[in-house]
Parts: C-alpha cells; structure tokens; sequence
C-alpha cells in the first residue's frame, strides 16, 4: 500500500526517481536542488536502488554522463539549478537531438548577476528551444508524480523530459506527499527493458552515434523532433488518464480551478497559483467571476487546448515570475500567440512579478486583478510591485 | 584477454579491424594507422566515444559509419564524461543481466589535443579521479587542425599556427606544450604512456597493457599532421620516427602501483644514435621561420634535454620492473 510522508520537494524528486528504477544517476550539487541528489546518494549507498551514481565534476559532465548512460539504454537521472543547468545548456540539445529519454529535475532559481538562490523561471524557460519536454508544479505531490510520468512518457517518444520545482517554496518545503509502492509503480512505468536496436552497446551491430550530417539531411532530424513533440501532446494525455485510473489523481496539460462559469481568467504557472485560488476564492465572493489556469506542460505546447478554454472569456491576465528581456513575459508570449488564429478573442494582459524570489501574496493577486477590470486596451508588459 | 599477436608489419595489414575505407581523413593522416593499431591489440569487444576533431568529422558522415565497433560523439569537451556515463550503464545492466556478452567489453575514449589539453582537459581530470574503468587515448598533433590550424596548449614553443603566426616580431608559439602526460600521472591513472606511430609494437603493448590493467589509463600518442604541421603527406610515420629519434617525444610509461604505490617509470626506447632536432623540424613548414635563428633552436634542444634528463632521473629513482 502506497503511505503518506510529510516531505519537501527536493525529497519527493528523489522518492520518485527511487520509485522508477533509475540506473544511472548523475549529478553535481548546486543550492537549492543539492537535497536531491544527497538522498539519492544515501538510497544507492544503503542498496535500496540498484543504481550507479557518478559524482561528476560539473553539470557539464552531468548530462554528457546521462547521455552516455542513456545512450547505453540505462534509465539516467540528474537534478540541477539556475547556473547549473545554463552550464549544461549545450548537453541539454545534445540529449533531445539524440533522442534520448531522460529526466531533469531543475529547481527553479533566479539567474546572476546579481547572485541570489530564490525562485524565478528565467533558467529553466531559457531552455525552451532545447527539444526538452517541460513540466511545472505546484505542489510536492505533483512533483513525485511528475518524475515517475516524465519516464513513461520521455521513453515511448524518445525525447527528454524536464520537471520544474520552485526554489524554496517547494524544494524546501515539507508537504504530505503520497508514496507511491514499487509494485504500483511498476504497474504503471515498467522497469526500463534494455533494447540494443536503439541503443550504442549493440556488438553485433555497431552503429554511430552524433554523425556529421550534411544539409541534405539535418533538416528532417529537426521535424523528426517537433513530431516526436507533437506526439507526446497525445502520450501525456493518455498516461496522465492512466495514472489517474490506477492512482487516482488527475493531471490534464493544464490544472482548471472555477473556470467553468468564468468570464474573467488568470493563467498562472508553479507555486504561485496557491496564492491565485485563495485569491480567486475570495473574489469569487465579492461576485467577480474569475478563475484560474494553472500551466503544467509548457513544452510540448498545448495550443488548441489554450483556445478551447481561453477563447470566449472575457479578459485573461497572464502572470509571470520571468522576463524574456526586450519582449515580455514568456507564458504571456505564449499564450497570446496561442490565442492569436481565433476570429475572436480576449484581451490578455501580462503581469511580471516575484522574481528573484519576491514573495507573492494573495493581495498582489487581488491587485492584478483589479488593474485587469480596469483596461480595456491592451498593453505591452505590467510590472507589478516595482520599487525604484 | 585474447591478445593479437602481431609481430611484423605483414601481420599488422591482416588485422581485420579498423576503419572502414572510404572515411575522409587527409591524405597521409596517420590516424587511420593509430586507429588499426589500437583496434587489433586485442579481441574484446569496444566501444568508443569521440571528442569532436577531425577524426570524428572525417570518420563518420550520416548515414556511414567507418567504425567497426559501436561508437558515440557527444561533444568536443566531454569524450570522458560521455564515457563514464556509458561504462556506468554498462556496469548497471550487466549486474542485472541485461547485457550478455561472453568477454567484457572495453571502454575507449578518444579525443585530440585540443579535445584533451584544453576544452576537455576538466571532464578528463574528473573521469579519472573517479576510476572508471576506461582508455583515454589521445592523438596529439599539436593544434586544433580540424578548425584550421590554431594553436592549442599542445602547440609546441615557436610553432606557426594560423593563431600564432610567425610575425616580424613574434616568431610563432611562445608558450612550451604543457605536459598533460605528467598531469595525468598526478592524478595517480593506473597506467600512463606516451606512444608513436613510427614504434607501433610499442603502442600496441601500451594498449595491451592499458586494456589489461583495471580502472583509468591513458596514453599520450604522437600523430604529426600534414596540413598542420605541412610537411609533405608521404612523411608522417617518418616524421613520428624522427620526433621520438631526436628526443622530442619520449617513449615511456608510468605505473602507479610500482614500487609499493611510489609508482614506477621506464623509457621504453633510447636513441642509439644521437638525432639533431633541426632534421624533425627541417620537413615541416611550421618552424620555417626559425630555420635560421640558432638561439631558438638551442632553446628547444634545452628544453628536450631537460625533459629527457628529468625523465632519466625520475625512472633511476622509482624504476618500473617488468
């Protein structure tokens, strides 16, 4: 029987790559993710996962490990954060183009200059040209389960799969999380099967991997890419189905919270969303009739589900905990370009706040919103909070 | 491990593995011959992982592959970190029975200069001290040739590279190569040797030896390039001669469990004859310009007899027995 364990986030990644049978682990320790691999060193070193750990000497090394060992056909794991994971920027291509299926925990952590460990989501949305799969959480407990689906999608599509936690708020914050038995696990991601067709360790028929290839036919790698994308649109949605029948909870591309009657909506990613319900709540007794969007898979996008349940309110305000700088704010970005082949479609307005780990409270909510009743026009980029 | 037995040359050209023909190397390239020396020293099975470089460029366009053994290129900085990763896998799948082969199977990486020296020289320190159980090889022809010949930390004092050129003020590379072999030798590798082409039953015992030993090796072999160092392509193997003949590059190799863990050197080859370093330098049109500047020359005779009595006295003192 699965049981309940109060823990942070940090350890429910580690729980959950426990949980999946990972056979190759490769990590260097940057704040605020180093609790994820520090756990996972104490499970190898008890023998309670029969995994190797390489203690690399940089992130670098840590993806260029996972991409040895996945390559190889082990089920590779590595956890990083903000510096961490722009080192292993370059590894981040090499592992989507090679079609390899592994997992990522980033712990969402502001950029330097100037140096700060608090969450924002510059790091991990600046890696979203990569081919990497993308998924936000907002709880510990989405955060266990995130890694243990990550796998059973990143191995059916052959691409690689990232999870995103927010520093602090979840890496090191203890919730009641559900543990999931190996047995249940299995059920669900079956340990990986070693398949030499796909693999390098094949003796009998070696085979190259990472060729030079001329412009006659890099060209359709890269389609290969966006359709292995598009189809893991379906491969999410079909396992996150399953994982709701045997488990019972249910995840879509997207968490809809009072949206049903809603004229009015925010779309909200990770953490912060806690603080858009409770707001919501409350303004939903003031008789404002509001809702929440909450983004969970960023890559791939889900397009036509954002126009399905966006494209007849009234107003959107999209809020961001990151910039992309000279332009606005990213899920804003993405979620006006969604909406942009509809006839007809609401305002969106974008709201930048709490980054570098400014604390987001229920009353900053409270405030877009007002400022989202009064306009009428669109504008380019709302900061929220700015002291100057 | 079933080892090849390869005596002369004729048995050498029976070898069955090595690069497929067709592969785009430079006329005259000798890693062709590095690679076929290192793949017939022995039977067991191989996999390899390529820092980029020119082997990598030229051995391997999509959809061939002129590698008769599984192979991986992950990048330029990183051939040991993508190693340790593979043979982690490997160790990984093999204790839960999911990969069966009869002999174990021998993990190589195989990076350039620049590749090892320079951009990979942190993911290789790392890979060793961890003690994987792999081979580095690393085929040194002194400068980054793939991207045109720049100058790299193996670039040897007064060589003309297109980034160090031979200038009316500066006569090319004024910086000695750093020794990465004694570099790896401080990072306690099993087994470290410097090799050569030109003395290719040497090489291959080093790899023998090298495969033979359990946990990190390395060796450090000379592969002169014809553009780069321009010399004509039918001189190469007689260029290798010639450097390790004049001293420049010493056959030796290093033990780490020598001598109760003091470890352990030998020289593997002393010139009968002495070999002026005017005769390595004179073919290549890399030194041109110092041709007739003896100050510089002497400069580099200094330094190689530097190297070669340093080395002499540390084998005198902590010798390797066989």
């Amino acid at each position: 029987m699965s049981f309940k364990k109060v823990t942070t986030g940090n350890h429910a990644v580690s729980y959950a790559v426990w949980s999946s049978r990972v056979q190759v682990i490769s990590a260097y320790p940057i704040t605020p993710q180093t609790q994820i691999v520090e756990l996972l060193s104490e499970i190898v070193a008890e023998g309670q996962l029969d995994a190797i750990f390489i203690n690399v000497e940089s992130e670098h090394s840590a993806m260029a490990a996972c991409i040895g060992a996945a390559a190889t056909g082990a089920r590779a794991f590595t956890a990083t954060s903000a510096q961490g994971l722009a080192l292993m920027h370059e590894m981040l291509h090499w592992a989507a183009g090679a079609r390899l299926p592994i997992v990522l925990a980033n712990v969402n952590r502001a950029m330097a200059p100037p140096w700060s460990v608090w969450t924002d989501q510059n790091d991990a949305l600046a890696q979203r040209d990569t081919g990497w799969m993308q998924i936000y959480n907002e709880s510990n407990q989405e955060v266990y389960d995130s890694v243990i689906i990550g796998y059973k999608v990143a191995e059916q599509v052959r691409l690689p799969f990232m999870t995103v936690l927010d520093a602090f708020v979840l890496s090191h914050t203890s919730e009641p999380v559900e543990i999931l038995t190996q047995e249940e696990v299995d059920e669900f991601l079956p340990p990986r099967e070693f398949d030499p067709k796909f693999y390098s360790i094949d003796l009998n028929d070696p085979r190259g991997y990472g060729l030079l290839t001329m412009p006659s036919d890099y060209y359709e790698f890269r389609y290969k890419v966006q359709i292995a994308h598009e189809k893991a649109l379906e491969v999410y949605k079909r396992e996150v189905e399953l994982f709701a029948e045997i488990f019972g909870r249910k995840y879509g591309v997207f968490e809809e919270f009072m949206l049903d009657d809603a004229d009015y909506v925010l779309v909200t990613s990770a953490t912060l969303t806690s603080d858009a319900k409770y707001a919501v709540k409350k303004l939903r007794e003031k008789g404002i009739k509001i809702g929440v969007l909450k983004m969970r898979l960023f890559r791939p996008f889900p397009f036509e589900d954002i126009r399905r349940v966006l494209g007849d309110r009234k107003k959107v305000a999209v809020i961001d905990r990151n910039i992309g700088f000279g332009h606005h704010g990213i899920f804003y970005q993405e979620i006006k370009s969604a909406l942009y082949p509809l006839e007809k479609r609401p305002p969106v307005f974008g709201y930048i706040i709490g980054i570098g780990g400014r604390d987001v409270t229920p009353a900053d909510i409270e405030d877009i919103v007002d400022d989202m009743l009064k306009r009428e026009e669109m504008t380019e980029i709302i900061w929220k909070g700015v002291r100057l | 491990m079933a080892t090849k037995k390869a005596r002369t040359l004729r048995d050498l050209a029976r070898m069955k593995r090595a690069l497929a023909p067709g592969h785009r190397a430079c006329a005259g390239c000798p890693f062709p011959v590095i690679l076929k020396i290192l793949m017939s020293a022995t039977d067991d099975p191989l996999v390899i992982a390529n820092a980029t470089g020119c082997m990598e460029v030229t051995s391997t366009i999509f959809p061939y592959t002129a590698w008769p053994v599984p192979w991986i290129h992950n990048a330029f900085e990183n051939a040991a970190a993508t190693i340790s990763g593979v043979e982690s896998a490997y160790k990984a799948l093999k204790r839960r029975g999911k990969i069966k082969t009869e002999k174990e199977i021998k993990f190589i990486a195989i990076g350039g200069d620049g590749g090892t020296y320079d951009i990979g020289l942190q993911s290789l320190s790392g890979a060793i001290e961890r003690g994987h159980d792999f081979l580095y090889i690393l085929y040194n022809n002194e400068g980054y040739m793939n991207t045109g010949i720049q100058r790299s930390s193996a670039t040897p004092m007064y060589a003309s590279t297109t980034t160090s050129p031979a200038g009316k003020v500066i006569p090319g590379k004024l910086q000695w190569r750093k020794e990465i072999t004694d570099i790896m030798i401080a990072h306690q590798a099993k087994y470290v040797a410097q090799a050569s082409p030109s003395h290719w039953v040497d090489f291959m015992k080093k790899v023998q030896k090298a495969l033979e030993t359990k946990g990190p090796t390395f060796i450090n072999v000379i592969s002169p390039c014809q553009p780069g160092w321009n010399y004509p392509p039918d001189m190469s193997i007689e260029l290798a001669r010639l450097a390790v003949e004049s001293k420049y590059w010493i056959l030796y190799e290093y033990r780490s469990d020598a001598n109760n863990g003091l470890g352990g050197y030998k020289i593997n080859y002393r010139p009968r004859k002495e070999v002026s370093i005017v005769e390595f330098l004179k073919p290549q049109r890399r030194y041109r310009h110092i041709l007739d500047r003896p100050e510089l020359i002497k400069d580099i005779e200094d330094h190689i007899r530097r190297n070669w009595e340093r080395l002499e006295r540390l084998e005198k003192e902590l010798p390797l027995e066989e």
